[in-house]
């Protein structure tokens, strides 16, 4: 316990990094999230960024562009449903890639 | 996969998705003789699934009837307890009964599911993973196979058990866009505790589990349940929150679950656990008015894919399980028949109607829609109210029971308008309508 792998039950400590480490992923070199980056330019709920389980998304206001963190993914489709503009082409993961639960 | 198949790719039936619904098909086919092909994208069988949670035994003895002898299976559970958060406070029912027939056992999907591939694999089912299917292929207007990264195969019936995402059954026009009421994202975390901890804090015997429905806490207000599940040396704990409560609020759906776990009567069930894993998913939750068409030529829907979940009971395995061995024998009927139309299909929807699946979504047809209109009032301010209570009947302050009692019977009155309240009366007089009785 303690040691930089574990992450102990103090909550106040615990960042979604640290949540995301817990998780074994195969990432893809290609992302399959791939929102229409000029629409998000219009997009006024940004809602991607909040309602993503693993904080995939983020606006970047300075460069008025979405970040897609997407080997973060934890292929649940809650972006693809809450998406105001309906913008994102959203695919699985090729069959040896992504999100690997060991304890889902 | 093509060394299982003929010359031209096919087989009799394709199954996609191999979870409880997939599964429950698949063996259903590979044990009346048919030769059944059945397509996981994951890396294994649950790799990508995900639930609180507990599967039921006597639903999963009527696809595996032994399973209780070599299944890996955490703990029977023996205890219910309800827990009504208010902010700090909480109200806890609990039901135990300690007999020998477990009404459900907590599972991980990652190995549960994983050890039903391999059974249905040892029963004929051709198990293909790490493949995803990018979409069905149709000519005449009938599903006849799937396109893969790699290659198109075919086969005389299709299932569609591809989860609660459903691409393909959107693909065919089955099913139209998801909304965002109709379903919720969980997020789960997976906590490392001694048995001995966990018996302890759970007041369990070795093999026996409890689980908690959480109500309220971090989710007052918004339409969203938490749970605990313990496993044999972990905790699970998670919450469910439905997707459109996040169009107006700013904490995220871990935050909720962050700010759950450090509640006064939560924090202590899980202090000192060492988190194993984290994940999250999707639970349909549209119930009956959003089941989706459940065939088509030559293509049936099963599972999460077709909404069957009932989110009051927390039930969906059972639901999945029965949907898909109804689908496969349906496929053996028309495999005899050699007919693949709508029509014959069509037989696997009509049993479908006939059990406790469409029966209980039926019965609860009107609950989201209330809990939607109605979740202040039965998310928040009753949850609230019910620890306010126990907090006046506890209290010990000098003041006259009396004065006390009518105080809280005043604050009823006085916190909510009395048209608030008949709205209240009335809907819960629409539930029971809808449960006992329509």
């Amino acid at each position: 316990m303690g040691s930089n792998t574990t992450i102990v039950g103090d909550f106040n400590q615990m960042t979604l990094d640290d949540k995301l480490s817990t998780i074994k992923y195969e990432p893809d070199i290609n992302s399959h999230l791939n929102p229409d980056f000029e629409q998000c330019k219009t997009c006024k709920s940004k809602i991607c960024n909040k309602i993503c389980p693993a904080g995939v998304y983020e606006w970047l206001e300075d460069e008025k562009k979405l970040l897609v963190k997407y080997e973060n993914c934890l292929e649940c489709g809650a972006c693809r449903i809450a998406c105001e503009k309906k913008c994102i082409n959203w695919e699985y993961p090729k069959g040896t890639k992504g999100v690997i639960f060991k304890r889902g | 996969m093509s060394e299982n198949l003929n010359s031209e790719n096919k087989t009799e039936v394709i199954v996609v998705g191999g979870g409880p619904a997939g599964i429950s098909c698949a063996v259903t086919l590979a044990r009346a003789g048919h030769q059944v092909v059945l397509i996981e994208r994951g890396k294994f069988a649950g790799a990508k699934n995900m639930f609180g949670g507990a599967i039921y035994a006597q639903p999963t003895r009527e696809i595996f009837p032994d399973f209780e002898k070599t299944a890996p299976l955490e703990r029977k559970n023996v205890t219910h307890k309800y827990a009504i958060l208010g902010e700090k406070d909480g109200t806890v029912i609990e039901y135990t009964n300690k007999s020998e027939d477990p009404v459900s056992y907590t599972v991980v999907r990652g190995k549960f599911d994983r050890w039903m591939a391999e059974e249905a694999k040892k029963e004929g089912v051709i198990l293909v993973e790490e493949t995803v299917v990018k979409e069905l292929i149709v000519e005449n207007e009938a599903v006849v196979g799937v396109r893969t990264e790699l290659e198109d195969f075919y086969a005389n019936i299709v299932v569609v058990a591809d989860g609660v995402n459903s691409l393909l059954a959107k693909q065919i026009g089955l099913r139209g866009d998801i909304e965002t009421k109709d379903v919720a994202v969980s997020v789960k975390e997976v906590y490392k505790l001694s048995k001995e901890k966990i018996n302890d804090r759970f007041h369990l015997n070795d093999e026996e589990g409890c689980i908690y429905e959480l109500f309220g806490g971090s989710m007052l207000n918004k339409l969203g349940l938490g749970f605990i599940y313990t496993n044999k040396d972990s905790v699970s704990i998670g919450l469910g929150i439905t997707l459109n409560e996040f169009e107006n609020d700013d904490t995220k759906p871990y935050e909720y679950l962050d700010k759950l776990k450090k509640h006064p009567l939560i924090e202590p069930l899980i202090k000192d656990g060492e988190l194993l894993e984290y994940s999250a998913h999707l639970i349909p939750e549209g119930g009956f008015n959003k089941i989706p068409t459940l065939c088509g030529a030559g293509v049936m829907v099963v599972g999460d894919a077709a909404m069957l979940v009932n989110n009051l009971h927390w039930e969906g395995t059972n639901l999945a399980m029965m949907s898909g061995k109804l689908a496969g024998e349906t496929a053996v009927v028309a495999l005899s028949k050699n007919d693949f139309s709508e029509n014959s299909l069509n037989r696997y929807a009509e049993e479908l109607e006939k059990t406790f699946v469409i029966k209980d979504l039926k019965t609860y047809r009107d609950l989201m829609d209330i809990a939607h209109s109605r979740k202040n009032s039965f998310f928040g301010y009753y949850l609230k109210k019910i620890n306010s209570f126990f907090e006046m009947f506890t209290s010990v302050n000098s003041v006259p029971k009396r004065t006390l009692y009518w105080n809280f019977i005043k604050s009823l009155f006085k916190d909510r308008g009395i048209k608030e309240l008949f709205k209240d009366l009335w809907a819960v007089i629409q539930l029971l309508w809808g449960i006992l009785i329509k």
